[in-house]
């Protein structure tokens, strides 16, 4: 028979160091994951010890036991249904009565626990002295005192679980007596009784509790597994009743009560003070500063500033140092890819750079993201972030967010600049369901950093009078549409999910750890990296189909045919007698344009004049007959040569550009662009502005890089701006006011759908988030586009008012009031 | 009087919670039961929600919790 393995629950409140002892236990051997259809996280591992595999849970840290919030229900669920062998309690051992609570409530379920007493170092700083033996004897159970952090006691708790593991001894002595209730919950455990398997599984005495307590998990155990428990809950809603009666009290307050009063007795025994709370005034002297009225808000401030500039601003600057090792894998990979013809590019070749281009687009972000998530850690692990929720609560809670939601807004742009993976992966610190989906549905609408090209492009062209107001407009116009939204999301679809009191604690600073820190940054790039990149890669491929395909039919293909054969002609006969082109085959032409390529690109790279002449060198032994062409000198024929193989290049390069756009025109993409034509005219998007946004799916800045194939050059280095102008002629600065709005509600891009995928654990609401803006932006655009042109506004004009109606419709919900959820 | 009335500085004994199910929970949970002694450390800069010390550590409370736990000052 194979020996089930051994699984170890980590349990107890927030704050008191349980996921670094989960940290400590199972090192790199985890996996995190969201329990089924919840946005609760669900992390698991596995460590060795005395050569047997263990596996470990990590528990949601909450402070009780009931069956909401969400949290606890998991974690309740998860010690009642799956029964570990062990569980081990966290608790902060300066905070013993309080955790002691928690730990009365998971004997009652009849858990086999151990209790860690961690952070003793805090609790002896505070003069807080534990008699650990005593403790244990009054539970009945193994205490370990550790400081998890630095690794004390690290070694007794491994050998108190494998002890417990091996033992058989179940606890058999009530850990609460509830006084004047115990004879009720006699009453109800005799209607238990006769349930043999029932009471195999959940203890009688657990079930009898929550029953009185009115508990609806305990509730749904009866229905399903007692042979009569019509008469049951009848019963036990009839001793409910008895006891309100006699004691004019409900008995869950009595319960809690008795439960505390326990504690209360129990830390009495085995704590010691030997001084009174001194390490938590050196808290509450920082807080003085950074929680006061003037100060605070100037600080919070201070940091968001940091956090932006620190992260995307330097953030920036260090991919430029990384880009070029991006570059060059591109390169590798275009080096080994079957050679461009001259007007045909292998299938494979256009893929391989395209899904090359994708990835890398993401991968760019490396270095800003890894910036991100340390100065994140710091944050988490200094504590300040529950002061910024303190400090920022009543603005979020107006709009049905939490003060938790600050740093996903933060991180997702509430300025310009952010990036919603990130924001949507740091809503699972949001203590409530129904604001945590409210936050991560409404992330993306802030403006994202993929977001500001699109501006920059349409503001340079269409606002150029008025650059900064357009751009202060875009910037704080995402947050003003995301507030109200997130209200009305609140007050519907999300209307029925869970809320949790705001009550937390505010934990004491403390001293964050660089190891600490740097590791938990890289964990999480590592998840971008695992989880994201894949994805991307995939859909990239999804969309390269999609833009590449049909393709051209053999009409046009002949005909490009034609134009190669007769630009090559044009050439040949320009270098009739001319003593280095007269021996070429077509052949040594295509490598010779190939060669013509590598020398401009690699001397664009090339800066100082050492290092061209180095790059002259290197391509003159490479090729010196080429080279000759490529570097004519003074030679007459040379420059001859060159001229005419200059025009040959460029006209190869217009083909090129004619044959990409058309193949776009043609393809599926297009085809769909022009389908929407009829209904997004109304927005004032014609099917070329289709296409781009339909290619920012995958990432949003591909909307310029396809309006750049769409709109060709004609001469070299015009830029994009002029030739859109060019190119859309009747385009007016309301146009470009309905697409940039449009792009401020743009669905999430594939990375941040995942994101809200695996944060939110639903295809559901993924696919909610994905549809639900495209409605919003199909409504702005229309509104800015169809509205503005009928009133005949200006696109000034039209954005003031715009501008006046999102600002109008924010105060108004946010004066809608909430409704109180403690009636 | 209600914990919500407080102004920052002052210390109370609580004497009896009016919230019923998931809140008055919650505050049990948190610390905050008839008989136990707060105090108001300050209220946040847009003056809500509030910061109270219970038993040496610090919790941060909504006014429109804070109004369901009755109190007596102390």
């Amino acid at each position: 028979m194979k020996k089930k393995k051994a699984i170890v629950a980590l349990a107890g409140q927030p704050n008191c160091g349980k996921s670094t002892l989960f940290n400590a236990l199972t090192g790199a051997s985890q996996h995190v994951a969201n329990y089924p259809g919840i946005t609760v996280e669900k992390k698991t591992g596995t460590y060795r010890y005395n050569g047997a595999r263990v596996g470990v849970v990590d528990l949601p840290g909450t402070y009780s036991l009931t069956s909401y919030p969400l949290e606890e229900r998991v974690s309740r669920d998860f010690l009642i249904q799956e029964k570990p062998s062990i569980v081990v309690n966290v608790a902060d051992a300066s905070n013993l009565k309080r955790n002691l609570c928690f730990t009365l409530q998971l004997l009652e379920m009849g858990a086999r626990v151990i209790l860690d007493l961690n952070m003793m170092d805090v609790a002896e700083r505070r003069g807080i002295e534990i008699d650990c033996e005593k403790l244990g004897r009054r539970l009945g159970i193994e205490v370990v005192p550790t400081v998890i952090k630095n690794g004390r006691g690290r070694s007794e708790l491994l050998e108190a679980i494998h002890r417990a593991s091996n033992s058989r001894k179940r606890i058999d002595h009530l850990p609460v007596e509830y006084k004047s209730m115990e004879p009720l919950l006699k009453e109800i455990e005799e209607g238990l009784s006769g349930e043999k398997a029932l009471i195999e599984h959940y203890p009688a005495r657990w079930l009898a509790v929550k029953l009185m307590e009115n508990d609806n998990g305990a509730r749904i155990i009866i229905r399903r597994s007692h042979s009569n428990p019509d008469e049951l809950l009848e019963l036990a809603l009839k001793k409910r009743q008895e006891f309100e009666s006699m004691h004019g009290e409900v008995p869950e307050r009595h319960i809690a009560y008795c439960r505390i009063q326990a504690s209360e007795e129990i830390s009495r025994e085995c704590v010691m003070h030997s001084a009174g709370p001194a390490a938590a005034t050196l808290s509450d002297r920082i807080d003085r500063i950074v929680c006061n009225r003037f100060l605070g808000p100037l600080i919070l401030v201070g940091v968001i500033y940091l956090l932006y500039y620190l992260s995307i601003v330097q953030g920036y600057n260090v991919t430029n140092y990384t880009w070029p090792f991006l570059a060059k894998l591109r390169e590798l990979v275009e080096s080994i890819m079957p050679a461009p013809g001259f007007i045909d590019e292998p299938l494979m070749r256009a893929l391989a750079l395209w899904f090359m281009d994708s990835i890398n687009a993401l991968l760019n972000y490396i270095p800003i993201f890894l910036i991100l998530f340390s100065l994140i850690a710091l944050l988490e692990d200094s504590g300040y972030m529950p002061r910024m929720a303190f400090i920022l609560d009543r603005i979020f809670q107006r709009f049905g967010l939490h003060g938790q939601s600050t740093l996903p807004m933060v991180l997702g742009g509430i300025y310009v600049g952010g990036c919603a993976v990130p924001a949507v992966m740091s809503c699972k610190g949001i203590p409530d369901e129904r604001s945590r989906l409210a936050t991560m549905l409404v992330i993306p609408m802030l403006n994202c950093l993929a977001k500001v090209p699109l501006y920059v492009l349409l503001i340079n062209i269409y606002f150029a009078g008025h650059k900064g107001l357009a751009m202060f407009f875009i910037s704080t116009v995402s947050i003003l549409i995301a507030l109200p939204v997130a209200k009305v999301l609140t007050l519907t679809v999300l209307r029925g999910k869970e809320t949790a009191p705001f009550i937390m604690e505010i934990p004491p600073y403390h001293m964050p750890t660089i190891k600490g820190v740097l590791k938990r940054a890289i964990e999480r790039v590592w998840i971008f990296i695992r989880k994201i990149v894949t994805i991307v890669a995939a859909v990239a491929v999804i969309i390269f189909v999609l833009l590449q395909f049909p393709g051209l039919d053999n009409g046009r293909k002949a005909h490009y045919d034609a134009e190669k054969e007769k630009a090559i002609a044009a050439f040949y006969k320009k270098t009739l007698d001319n003593p280095y082109v007269g021996q070429f085959c077509e052949k040594e032409l295509m490598a010779l344009i190939l060669y013509w390529d590598e020398y401009k690109s690699a001397k664009m790279r090339a800066n100082g004049k050492e290092a061209t002449q180095a790059l002259n060198r290197k391509f003159e032994k490479q090729n010196p007959a080429f080279f000759k062409i490529v570097r004519p000198g003074t030679d007459r024929a040379a420059k001859k040569a060159n001229r005419a193989f200059k025009k040959l290049v460029k006209k190869r390069k217009g083909l090129l550009r004619e044959i990409k756009k058309e193949r776009i025109d043609n393809s599926f993409l297009g085809q769909i662009g022009r389908i929407m034509e009829p209904a997004t005219r109304w927005a004032g998007f014609n099917w070329r502005v289709n296409v781009a946004l339909l290619s920012a799916f995958a990432a949003k800045e591909s909307s310029v890089a396809t309006l750049g194939v769409l709109y060709q050059q004609e001469e070299d280095g015009e830029t994009l701006e002029s030739r859109m102008a060019k190119g859309e002629t009747d385009f007016t600065p309301l146009h470009a006011l309905a697409l940039m709005l449009f792009m401020v509600l743009y669905p999430p891009c594939i990375a941040t759908m995942i994101m809200v995928k695996i944060q939110s654990g639903s295809v559901k609401w993924m696919f909610f988030s994905l549809l639900y803006p495209m409605v919003l932006g199909v409504i702005a655009a229309t509104l800015v586009f169809t509205g503005g042109s009928a009133l005949g506004l200006s696109g000034l004009q039209a954005m003031f008012a715009f501008y006046g109606l999102v600002l109008a419709l924010t105060v108004a919900m946010g004066l809608i009031k909430n409704r109180s959820e403690f009636k | 009087m209600n914990l919500n009335d407080l102004k920052p500085g002052s210390m109370c004994q609580v004497k009896k919670l009016n919230a019923k199910s998931r809140l008055g929970q919650r505050l049990m949970d948190m610390g905050i039961y008839p008989g136990i002694r707060l105090k108001i450390i300050r209220n946040a800069p847009l003056q809500d929600p509030m910061e109270l010390e219970v038993d040496g550590y610090y919790v941060s409370i909504r006014h429109d919790e804070a109004r369901f736990v009755e109190v007596e000052s102390a």
